[in-house]
């Protein structure tokens, strides 16, 4: 390099000791304490905080002006993401002063009337005098609440409460249900406990990677420092998806299966493995159950059957064993694209099967991981807010378990309702008029749930529907009353990320006149509802001193877990049974699972087809997912102006042999309905699957497509596949703007055409494609 | 030894528009990103790549060489400014002289726009906002040591050449191990005039580089 640079200016030295690259921030290098709330001398504050968002959940710091007001952002070196935000995390912040929020109650008597603006006491007592009437006239069961994982864990606890004791209801489940709970079911199933066996950070000392149904570049771009301080350490890396992703494109491995086939594929995987002698049968007897099960049933699985099954080549699969099996540390990553299956909950088991076949868990490097969709999704059903489960991951259908329960909430055990039915059921139970009035919290069905046209009908049966958020979306359009929120910056609590690791939120800036916190509006339905006295509430560190209390001594155990704790260590990993123990980032290092024998339980896996069968009108597989620029159903990332601009609609990804050209109007058709997307043609992806993001509602809703099959277990609908086909079309339909008028965008230069026929630019997120 | 500054990593990129949204965060041009997301192979390939200024340092940047007004500061550490506000006309000769593209004219302020590679941070040796946000590490600050130390045998290169022309540059572009050709071409070669192939003669002229490096 060094004739280059002759007679180029020398540089100045700088002192690295004053804040050395990727470490400190900003301020700190100012002199100003960047931990504390200090403000600077332009009476800026900087509030750390984490990301609303996704299950990384990085951490960052908002920026407060003089006058109390959210106004920027800051990267913030926490442990999670060491300074690096995604585009959602740095534009986040521009949600908090939005003027689309919702500032007053909203409310009618039918749905034939427009909204009128309502005091609090209005809304709360019509709510109130709704929920007795159909009580009264129904049963306690036909009114039901919906809660979200994007809220705190205090007010996820407090919904879980709040429907069992002040509605006294069955009917409690949460969007959480249509993220990560496969991933839960097989990991109680096989290790009795409910979340990743590792931290992220185990992923740089691991020497293979697999990767399995996640677009990590796109769904957790932050996750990626990790995969890529892997590559950069020497570990391999294989990936499991349709789409040859960012990630899928710097792996060693591709492996390219048709949608709704995985638990095939990883069962000859684990055929190869048993009969090429590279399972670790000393662990496997030391420490499982059910092995001889499992190796039995693999022997039907011979690459050549899979192959078939999957539509790739046998050599891949071969291939994933030995590089798997052969590596000293190997860990397995999913997410969704192997989690959002009939058989979510066996693909799940299929991919724990082989990790512990090969004895790669509970060592540095070495383990399991799922990757959460949302940011509290691992939180959201830790602590009674899933329909089947109680405080500390207890059962609602064991009795001591539901006796300890009864006991901290002050209420006999005869009064606590049994399990109910999950997120969609519940709408299945609307149309069917089981359930008439419901309570929706933070979600937005609407665009999250498969076949909207059921959806949609649901919601119209019900007699009465309130619905919580700071924005108005597609489903609180719906409803009788809407309770304007806080959004995150606005109130304090905890999240558990992806890792399983706990981390505070902290508040920013006070929320605007008329809104109110979720748990001020809880308390307050439950004090009308007579149960005051067991919501009694101030603030959401109430809330966690209880939630602290209800989860002691279970394999969920926050105990040990303080906001001061958490502030002074940039989050703890359950469970963390007292106040002086450090947390437990890595599960199973003295070799025992959360099951009473200490056991793992290997379960047998037989992969049967997906729900919606291929036919000659069908040939094709449809799958769904997101883009980097929006998160979930949309309702906050598609009023902000820079991600708006990003991915300002939604597309039909497409292989060349079909023969449409970029910007096509293209139809896709499956049962449930047809519609019109740009074409996006790309070699990255499989000639018989196509692929639509779903961030949008109709008429560019890949959910009015999706089919509502759910997996028998873990109720998960499979989004990832349905059988579909593609057309022609003459227009492409406009994409519908937000409920709410725009309003002003942050950038308004930066706003773009809602009617824009034309796809993105480029496959979103993808990284350079090296096909010689 | 090259000091502290941004390394591009294409093969890194995920287009995932970080680094442009992190950019318009700052506060020297709160609101306009000065980075462009390049998607240089589209149709082909899904390609995509951050363009930050590359603050040229020999010859000594072209965009202030040209700027009649003087606006375009280069600073002693080879940081070459935005254009100074009390200065610049807005004639867009910058736009012109720039070899990689990357001066913006906002027409309405008449005034020249583009990165300074978050001078306010980088003073403090901190990394700018776009490569501190970046999550794949497409674009890293530090010493060409701290980035070989995380990334064992990484390859890099800081001077392009354009036709006969080489430039230096402060900024520096990670090249594949297998390809290390340098100085990188830049600019888009001429392989063909009608119907002849011309690809082997330009890459015996000029800059001393082949042309078959970086694709």
């Amino acid at each position: 390099m060094t004739q280059a640079h002759a007679g180029r200016h020398e540089r100045l030295p700088l002192d690295p000791s004053i804040a050395p690259p990727g470490t400190g921030t900003f301020r700190d290098a100012g002199g100003i304490p960047a931990d504390r709330w200090h403000a600077d001398q332009n009476g800026e504050t900087l509030v750390p905080t984490h990301c609303c968002f996704c299950g990384v959940q990085c951490g960052m710091y908002l920026r407060v002006d003089r006058a109390g007001k959210v106004f920027g952002v800051e990267p913030r070196n926490h442990d999670i993401n060491r300074m690096r935000l995604c585009p959602k995390g740095i534009n986040a912040y521009q949600q908090v002063n939005h003027p689309d929020r919702l500032t007053a109650p909203l409310m009618r008597r039918s749905r034939d009337e427009p909204f009128h603006e309502a005091s609090w006491e209005e809304a709360l007592d019509f709510t109130v005098s709704e929920i007795r009437r159909i009580q009264a006239a129904y049963g306690n069961d036909s009114f039901g609440l919906l809660g979200g994982a994007s809220l705190f864990s205090e007010k996820t606890y407090l919904v879980g409460k709040f429907a069992r004791v002040a509605l006294k209801s069955k009917h409690v489940d949460y969007n959480g249900r249509l993220c990560m709970v496969s991933a839960a079911g097989a990991n109680k199933l096989a290790f009795g406990i409910d979340r990743a066996g590792n931290p992220f950070s185990d992923i740089l000392l691991t020497d293979c990677l697999l990767i399995a149904g996640s677009n990590v570049g796109e769904c957790f771009p932050v996750m990626t420092q990790y995969l890529w301080g892997a590559r950069d350490r020497g570990a391999s890396m294989i990936v499991v998806d349709p789409r040859e992703t960012a990630i899928a494109r710097t792996a060693d491995l591709h492996v390219a299966l048709k949608p709704g086939t995985d638990s095939a594929f990883f069962n000859a995987v684990l055929h190869v493995v048993v009969a090429e002698g590279l399972a670790d049968e000393t662990y496997l007897a030391a420490h499982t159950t059910g092995w001889d099960e499992v190796r039995e049933t693999v022997e039907s699985y011979p690459p050549a059957r899979s192959a078939q099954i999957c539509g790739v080549p046998e050599e891949q699969i071969v291939q994933t064993a030995r590089m798997f099996a052969g590596a000293e540390r190997a860990m397995a990553w999913h997410a969704r694209g192997v989690e959002h299956h009939s058989q979510g909950v066996e693909n799940c088991l299929s991919i724990i099967n082989l990790c512990t076949a090969t004895g790669n868990i509970g060592r540095p490097g070495a383990g399991y991981g799922t990757i959460t969709g949302q940011g509290n999704g691992q939180g959201g059903r830790e602590h009674g807010q899933k329909s089947d489960l109680l405080p500390g991951g207890r059962s609602i259908t064991n009795p001591e378990h539901r006796r300890q329960i009864c006991e901290i909430w002050g209420i006999e055990e005869s009064e606590l309702p049994p399990a109910g039915t999950s997120m969609m059921e519940m709408v299945w139970q609307m149309q069917r008029e089981e359930i008439r009035g419901l309570i929706g919290i933070c979600n937005n069905p609407f665009v999250s749930l498969p076949n909207y046209a059921t959806v949609k009908d649901g919601y119209d049966a019900l007699q009465f529907h309130a619905q919580f958020d700071f924005f108005l979306s597609e489903t609180a359009t719906n409803a009788h009353v809407v309770f304007p929120v806080t959004v995150w910056a606005e109130d304090e609590g905890v999240m558990a990320n992806a890792e399983a690791r706990v981390v505070k939120h902290n508040k920013a800036q006070e929320p605007p006149a008329g809104v109110r916190t979720d748990t001020w509006v809880i308390c307050e339905l439950a004090k009308r509802l007579g149960a005051g006295d067991k919501f009694a509430f101030p603030d959401s560190r109430a809330v966690f001193e209880e939630l602290r209390v209800a989860s002691a001594g279970t394999v969920n155990d926050y105990y040990g877990i303080t906001y001061e704790r958490l502030e002074e260590t940039g989050g703890i990993a359950w469970p963390c049974p007292s106040t002086d123990h450090p947390g437990t980032p890595r599960l199973f290092e003295d070799g025992r699972t959360y099951h009473p024998d200490g056991k793992i339980h290997m379960q047998v896996v037989e992969w049967h087809p997906p729900m919606d069968p291929y036919s000659e009108e069908y040939p094709l597989s449809l799958t769904t997912g997101r883009t980097v620029a929006h998160f979930l159903s949309g309702n906050q990332t598609r009023r902000l102006g820079a991600l708006v601009e990003q991915t300002p609609r939604p597309w039909v990804e497409v292989h060349p042999s079909h023969g449409f050209r970029n910007g096509d109007p293209v139809r896709v058709v499956t049962r449930r309905g047809s519609e019109v997307f740009p074409a996006l043609v790309t070699e990255a992806i499989r000639p018989d699957t196509v692929f639509v993001p779903y961030h949008w509602p109709v008429p560019t809703a890949a959910n009015a497509l999706t089919i509502d099959a759910l997996d028998p277990r873990s109720k998960i609908p499979e989004y990832k596949v349905c059988a579909a086909r593609i057309e022609a079309a003459e227009r492409i339909d406009e994409v519908p703007a937000p409920p709410t008028a725009p309003g002003h965008l942050a950038y308004p230069e930066t706003q773009v055409s809602r009617t824009d026929p034309l796809p993105p630019t480029a496959p979103q997120g993808r990284g350079t494609a090296e096909r010689s | 030894m090259m000091g502290r500054t941004i390394f591009i990593d294409p093969g890194r990129c995920i287009g995932c528009q970080a680094c442009v949204s992190a950019c318009r965060e700052c506060d020297s041009h709160r609101g306009k990103s000065m980075i462009h997301l390049d998607y240089p192979d589209e149709g082909h390939s899904v390609a995509s790549l951050p363009t930050v200024c590359m603050h040229c340092e020999d010859p000594v940047a072209p965009c202030a060489e040209v700027c009649p007004a003087d606006a375009i500061l280069v600073t002693a550490d080879g940081v070459v400014q935005q254009a100074d506000t009390t200065r610049c006309i807005g004639c867009a000769n910058c736009v012109n002289a720039c070899p990689f593209g990357v001066p913006k004219i906002d027409l309405q302020a008449k005034l020249q726009m583009k990165c300074n590679l978050c001078y306010d941070r980088t003073a403090y040796g901190l990394a700018p906002m776009c490569a501190t946000v970046c999550p794949t590490g497409a674009l890293f600050y530090g010493t060409l040591e701290e980035l070989q130390t995380e990334r064992p045998g990484v390859q890099v290169a800081d001077s392009f050449t354009f036709g006969a022309t080489t430039v230096s540059t402060g900024v520096a572009m990670v090249v594949p191990a297998d390809k290390v050709q340098w100085p990188v071409p830049g600019g888009l070669p001429v392989v063909e005039i009608n119907g002849v192939d011309v690809s082997e003669a330009n890459a015996n002229k000029g800059g001393g580089g082949r042309r078959e490096g970086l694709r």
